[in-house]
Protein backbone atom coordinates (compact mmCIF):
# COMPACT_ATOMS: atom_id res chain seq x y z
CA UNK A 1 0.00 0.00 0.00
CA UNK A 2 1.10 3.38 -0.98
CA UNK A 3 -0.07 6.97 -0.04
CA UNK A 4 -2.02 8.29 -3.13
CA UNK A 5 -1.64 11.76 -3.11
CA UNK A 6 -1.41 15.26 -5.06
CA UNK A 7 -0.44 18.74 -4.87
CA UNK A 8 -2.25 21.22 -6.82
CA UNK A 9 -0.54 23.82 -8.04
CA UNK A 10 -1.94 27.51 -8.45
CA UNK A 11 -0.32 30.43 -10.74
CA UNK A 12 1.80 31.47 -8.29
CA UNK A 13 2.30 28.59 -6.27
CA UNK A 14 6.13 28.36 -5.35
CA UNK A 15 6.23 25.44 -2.69
CA UNK A 16 4.83 23.08 -4.78
CA UNK A 17 7.63 21.54 -6.14
CA UNK A 18 9.20 21.60 -2.35
CA UNK A 19 5.79 19.81 -1.46
CA UNK A 20 5.19 17.20 -3.91
CA UNK A 21 9.89 16.27 -3.40
CA UNK A 22 8.84 16.13 0.73
CA UNK A 23 6.02 14.03 0.26
CA UNK A 24 7.87 11.88 -1.99
CA UNK A 25 11.05 11.80 0.68
CA UNK A 26 9.09 10.40 3.18
CA UNK A 27 6.11 8.25 1.89
CA UNK A 28 8.05 6.60 -0.76
CA UNK A 29 5.66 7.49 -3.60
CA UNK A 30 5.86 10.56 -6.15
CA UNK A 31 2.35 12.35 -5.59
CA UNK A 32 0.13 13.47 -8.35
CA UNK A 33 0.23 16.87 -9.87
CA UNK A 34 -3.27 18.92 -9.83
CA UNK A 35 -3.46 22.42 -11.95
CA UNK A 36 -5.76 25.24 -10.48
CA UNK A 37 -7.87 24.82 -13.85
CA UNK A 38 -8.66 20.91 -13.62
CA UNK A 39 -11.90 20.13 -12.95
CA UNK A 40 -11.45 17.03 -11.35
CA UNK A 41 -8.87 15.25 -9.10
CA UNK A 42 -7.37 12.12 -10.03
CA UNK A 43 -9.26 8.79 -8.37
CA UNK A 44 -8.89 7.44 -5.08
CA UNK A 45 -6.82 10.53 -3.61
CA UNK A 46 -5.96 9.76 0.13
CA UNK A 47 -3.99 13.44 0.66
CA UNK A 48 -4.09 16.44 -0.91
CA UNK A 49 -1.83 19.11 -0.33
CA UNK A 50 -1.82 22.81 -1.04
CA UNK A 51 1.71 24.93 -0.90
CA UNK A 52 2.48 27.81 -0.25
CA UNK A 53 3.10 30.45 -2.97
CA UNK A 54 1.64 33.80 -3.89
CA UNK A 55 -1.40 32.48 -6.09
CA UNK A 56 -2.49 34.81 -8.19
CA UNK A 57 -0.50 37.47 -7.31
CA UNK A 58 -2.16 37.61 -3.58
CA UNK A 59 -4.91 39.73 -5.68
CA UNK A 60 -7.71 41.36 -3.60
CA UNK A 61 -6.60 38.85 -0.70
CA UNK A 62 -4.26 36.08 0.24
CA UNK A 63 -5.66 32.69 -1.31
CA UNK A 64 -9.15 34.64 -2.48
CA UNK A 65 -8.57 33.61 -5.76
CA UNK A 66 -7.03 30.43 -5.77
CA UNK A 67 -10.24 29.41 -3.15
CA UNK A 68 -12.54 30.13 -6.39
CA UNK A 69 -10.45 28.10 -8.81
CA UNK A 70 -12.09 24.86 -10.25
CA UNK A 71 -9.80 22.44 -8.85
CA UNK A 72 -11.13 23.81 -5.48
CA UNK A 73 -14.74 22.81 -5.71
CA UNK A 74 -13.27 19.02 -5.91
CA UNK A 75 -11.14 19.53 -2.87
CA UNK A 76 -14.42 20.86 -0.90
CA UNK A 77 -16.20 17.84 -2.00
CA UNK A 78 -13.05 15.24 -1.17
CA UNK A 79 -12.38 17.30 2.23
CA UNK A 80 -16.06 16.73 2.96
CA UNK A 81 -15.54 13.08 2.05
CA UNK A 82 -12.97 13.21 4.29
CA UNK A 83 -10.16 13.19 2.66
CA UNK A 84 -7.01 14.57 3.64
CA UNK A 85 -6.00 17.82 3.06
CA UNK A 86 -2.93 20.42 4.29
CA UNK A 87 -2.92 23.69 3.57
CA UNK A 88 0.51 25.04 3.96
CA UNK A 89 1.40 28.82 4.17
CA UNK A 90 -0.85 30.23 1.11
CA UNK A 91 -2.74 26.87 1.01
CA UNK A 92 -3.60 27.65 4.75
CA UNK A 93 -4.98 30.94 3.45
CA UNK A 94 -6.91 28.82 0.58
CA UNK A 95 -8.44 26.88 3.07
CA UNK A 96 -9.61 29.77 5.49
CA UNK A 97 -10.93 31.56 2.04
CA UNK A 98 -12.61 28.65 0.71
CA UNK A 99 -14.40 28.07 4.07
CA UNK A 100 -12.70 24.80 4.98
CA UNK A 101 -10.98 26.03 8.14
CA UNK A 102 -12.51 29.03 10.07
CA UNK A 103 -10.49 32.38 10.72
CA UNK A 104 -8.64 34.46 8.65
CA UNK A 105 -5.37 35.34 8.22
CA UNK A 106 -4.50 39.19 8.41
CA UNK A 107 -1.15 41.10 7.34
CA UNK A 108 1.74 40.12 9.89
CA UNK A 109 1.03 43.27 12.97
CA UNK A 110 4.59 43.93 12.70
CA UNK A 111 3.46 44.95 8.37
CA UNK A 112 6.88 43.25 7.20
CA UNK A 113 7.37 39.82 5.34
CA UNK A 114 8.63 37.28 7.98
CA UNK A 115 11.44 34.78 7.06
CA UNK A 116 12.66 33.09 9.62
CA UNK A 117 13.07 29.49 11.67
CA UNK A 118 10.62 29.51 14.32
CA UNK A 119 9.95 27.59 17.54
CA UNK A 120 6.67 25.79 17.50
CA UNK A 121 4.48 23.82 20.26
CA UNK A 122 2.51 20.74 19.40
CA UNK A 123 -0.72 21.43 20.80
CA UNK A 124 -2.10 18.68 19.85
CA UNK A 125 -0.43 15.01 18.95
CA UNK A 126 -3.46 13.49 18.63
CA UNK A 127 -4.82 14.53 14.98
CA UNK A 128 -4.28 12.43 11.96
CA UNK A 129 -1.20 15.25 11.06
CA UNK A 130 -0.17 15.58 14.27
CA UNK A 131 0.36 11.61 16.22
CA UNK A 132 4.38 11.43 15.43
CA UNK A 133 5.03 13.76 17.40
CA UNK A 134 5.07 14.00 21.82
CA UNK A 135 2.53 16.09 22.92
CA UNK A 136 4.05 19.35 23.65
CA UNK A 137 6.82 18.69 21.76
CA UNK A 138 8.98 21.93 20.70
CA UNK A 139 10.13 22.03 17.30
CA UNK A 140 11.27 24.41 14.52
CA UNK A 141 9.79 24.98 11.50
CA UNK A 142 10.65 28.03 9.00
CA UNK A 143 7.83 30.57 7.96
CA UNK A 144 8.29 32.71 5.20
CA UNK A 145 4.56 34.80 5.36
CA UNK A 146 3.48 38.25 4.96
CA UNK A 147 -0.16 37.39 6.01
CA UNK A 148 0.21 34.79 8.76
CA UNK A 149 -1.59 36.79 11.73
CA UNK A 150 -4.55 34.55 12.53
CA UNK A 151 -7.94 36.13 13.17
CA UNK A 152 -11.24 34.46 14.75
CA UNK A 153 -13.95 36.14 17.02
CA UNK A 154 -12.88 35.26 20.56
CA UNK A 155 -15.57 32.44 20.91
CA UNK A 156 -14.35 30.79 17.56
CA UNK A 157 -10.98 30.82 19.27
CA UNK A 158 -12.54 29.14 22.51
CA UNK A 159 -14.16 26.48 20.64
CA UNK A 160 -11.28 25.65 18.52
CA UNK A 161 -8.90 25.32 21.82
CA UNK A 162 -11.79 23.85 23.50
CA UNK A 163 -12.07 21.13 20.87
CA UNK A 164 -8.24 20.77 20.66
CA UNK A 165 -8.04 21.94 16.88
CA UNK A 166 -5.08 24.24 17.67
CA UNK A 167 -2.78 21.62 15.79
CA UNK A 168 0.61 24.00 16.57
CA UNK A 169 1.21 27.68 18.28
CA UNK A 170 3.80 29.81 17.77
CA UNK A 171 6.45 29.28 20.74
CA UNK A 172 7.39 33.24 20.42
CA UNK A 173 5.91 35.89 18.79
CA UNK A 174 6.40 35.59 15.26
CA UNK A 175 3.35 37.82 13.23
CA UNK A 176 0.53 39.11 16.16
CA UNK A 177 -1.39 35.53 15.39
CA UNK A 178 -4.76 35.52 17.60
CA UNK A 179 -3.63 33.51 21.03
CA UNK A 180 0.06 32.59 19.06
CA UNK A 181 -2.10 29.77 16.56
CA UNK A 182 0.20 28.81 13.62
CA UNK A 183 -2.14 25.91 12.67
CA UNK A 184 -5.72 25.13 13.06
CA UNK A 185 -7.58 21.62 11.96
CA UNK A 186 -11.31 21.48 11.23
CA UNK A 187 -13.83 19.73 13.40
CA UNK A 188 -13.52 16.51 11.46
CA UNK A 189 -9.50 16.61 12.12
CA UNK A 190 -9.25 15.53 8.53
CA UNK A 191 -8.11 19.19 7.03
CA UNK A 192 -4.77 21.10 9.00
CA UNK A 193 -3.63 24.48 7.81
CA UNK A 194 -0.74 25.92 9.04
CA UNK A 195 1.96 29.06 8.19
CA UNK A 196 4.67 27.14 8.61
CA UNK A 197 6.28 24.89 5.94
CA UNK A 198 6.95 21.63 7.29
CA UNK A 199 8.11 20.38 3.93
CA UNK A 200 11.16 22.69 4.44
CA UNK A 201 12.15 20.14 7.35
CA UNK A 202 13.06 17.09 5.38
CA UNK A 203 16.48 16.34 5.47
CA UNK A 204 19.42 17.38 7.56
CA UNK A 205 20.85 19.63 4.45
CA UNK A 206 18.18 21.59 4.86
CA UNK A 207 18.73 22.63 8.87
CA UNK A 208 16.49 20.47 10.80
CA UNK A 209 14.00 17.28 10.10
CA UNK A 210 11.30 18.26 12.46
CA UNK A 211 8.75 18.24 9.58
CA UNK A 212 9.33 14.59 8.43
CA UNK A 213 6.83 13.92 11.60
CA UNK A 214 4.21 15.22 10.38
CA UNK A 215 4.67 13.56 6.98
CA UNK A 216 4.95 10.27 8.39
CA UNK A 217 1.71 10.66 10.85
CA UNK A 218 0.13 11.13 7.60
CA UNK A 219 0.73 8.13 5.75
CA UNK A 220 0.88 5.98 8.92
CA UNK A 221 -2.88 7.40 9.57
CA UNK A 222 -3.81 6.79 6.32
CA UNK A 223 -2.02 3.77 4.83
CA UNK A 224 -1.01 2.07 8.30
CA UNK A 225 2.99 2.00 7.63
CA UNK B 1 -24.56 51.60 -14.33
CA UNK B 2 -21.57 52.12 -11.98
CA UNK B 3 -21.33 50.82 -8.17
CA UNK B 4 -18.78 51.35 -5.69
CA UNK B 5 -18.37 48.40 -3.23
CA UNK B 6 -16.55 49.64 0.12
CA UNK B 7 -14.73 47.30 1.99
CA UNK B 8 -13.57 47.84 5.46
CA UNK B 9 -12.31 45.79 8.28
CA UNK B 10 -14.95 45.09 10.92
CA UNK B 11 -14.73 46.80 14.28
CA UNK B 12 -12.76 45.13 17.06
CA UNK B 13 -10.53 43.73 14.59
CA UNK B 14 -6.94 45.45 14.38
CA UNK B 15 -5.34 46.82 11.06
CA UNK B 16 -1.76 46.96 11.52
CA UNK B 17 -1.79 48.70 7.60
CA UNK B 18 -3.81 51.10 9.21
CA UNK B 19 -1.65 51.15 12.17
CA UNK B 20 1.42 51.73 9.78
CA UNK B 21 -0.35 54.31 8.00
CA UNK B 22 -0.91 56.28 11.08
CA UNK B 23 2.31 56.28 12.40
CA UNK B 24 4.11 57.33 8.60
CA UNK B 25 1.37 60.21 8.88
CA UNK B 26 3.12 61.17 12.22
CA UNK B 27 6.36 60.89 11.09
CA UNK B 28 5.47 63.40 8.53
CA UNK B 29 4.22 65.86 10.95
CA UNK B 30 1.09 65.82 10.87
CA UNK B 31 -0.93 65.98 14.30
CA UNK B 32 -4.31 65.66 15.32
CA UNK B 33 -4.78 62.07 13.94
CA UNK B 34 -6.26 59.95 15.87
CA UNK B 35 -6.64 56.76 14.45
CA UNK B 36 -6.52 54.99 10.72
CA UNK B 37 -8.45 52.31 9.12
CA UNK B 38 -7.30 51.45 5.68
CA UNK B 39 -10.02 49.43 3.58
CA UNK B 40 -10.90 48.79 -0.32
CA UNK B 41 -12.67 50.52 -2.99
CA UNK B 42 -13.58 48.13 -5.84
CA UNK B 43 -15.84 49.74 -8.73
CA UNK B 44 -17.99 47.56 -10.66
CA UNK B 45 -19.76 48.50 -13.87
CA UNK B 46 -22.92 46.34 -14.17
CA UNK B 47 -25.96 45.65 -16.50
CA UNK B 48 -29.40 47.17 -15.19
CA UNK B 49 -30.26 43.67 -14.61
CA UNK B 50 -27.92 42.80 -12.01
CA UNK B 51 -30.05 43.09 -8.57
CA UNK B 52 -29.50 44.10 -5.06
CA UNK B 53 -29.90 40.69 -4.37
CA UNK B 54 -27.02 39.42 -7.02
CA UNK B 55 -24.77 42.87 -5.24
CA UNK B 56 -24.96 41.41 -1.95
CA UNK B 57 -24.24 37.81 -3.31
CA UNK B 58 -20.99 39.18 -5.11
CA UNK B 59 -19.74 41.26 -1.94
CA UNK B 60 -20.66 38.24 0.57
CA UNK B 61 -18.87 35.27 -2.03
CA UNK B 62 -15.41 36.91 -3.22
CA UNK B 63 -15.32 40.54 -3.09
CA UNK B 64 -15.79 40.56 1.35
CA UNK B 65 -14.33 37.89 3.58
CA UNK B 66 -17.10 38.47 6.00
CA UNK B 67 -15.36 36.97 8.34
CA UNK B 68 -12.80 40.41 9.04
CA UNK B 69 -14.70 42.64 6.96
CA UNK B 70 -17.70 44.80 6.40
CA UNK B 71 -18.98 46.31 2.91
CA UNK B 72 -21.44 48.80 1.76
CA UNK B 73 -22.72 49.16 -1.76
CA UNK B 74 -22.68 52.77 -3.50
CA UNK B 75 -24.77 53.09 -6.71
CA UNK B 76 -22.73 56.06 -8.48
CA UNK B 77 -25.10 56.26 -11.76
Amino acid sequence: MSLNAAVVTFPGSNCDRDMAVAIEAVTGTAPHRVWHGDAELPAGLDFIALPGGFSYGDYLRSGAMAARSPIMRAIVEAAERGVAVLGVCNGFQVLTESGLLPGALMRNSGIRFVCRDVALTVENNQSLFTAGYEAEQRIVIPVAHHDGNYFADDATLDRLEGEGRVAFRYAEPVNGSARDIAGVLNDRGNVLGMMPHPERMIEAAQGGTDGRALFESVLKGLVGV
Amino acid sequence: MKVRVHVSLKNGVLDPQGRAIHHALEGLGFQGVNDVRAGRLIELDIDDGVTDADLDEMCRRLLANMVIENYRIEKVS
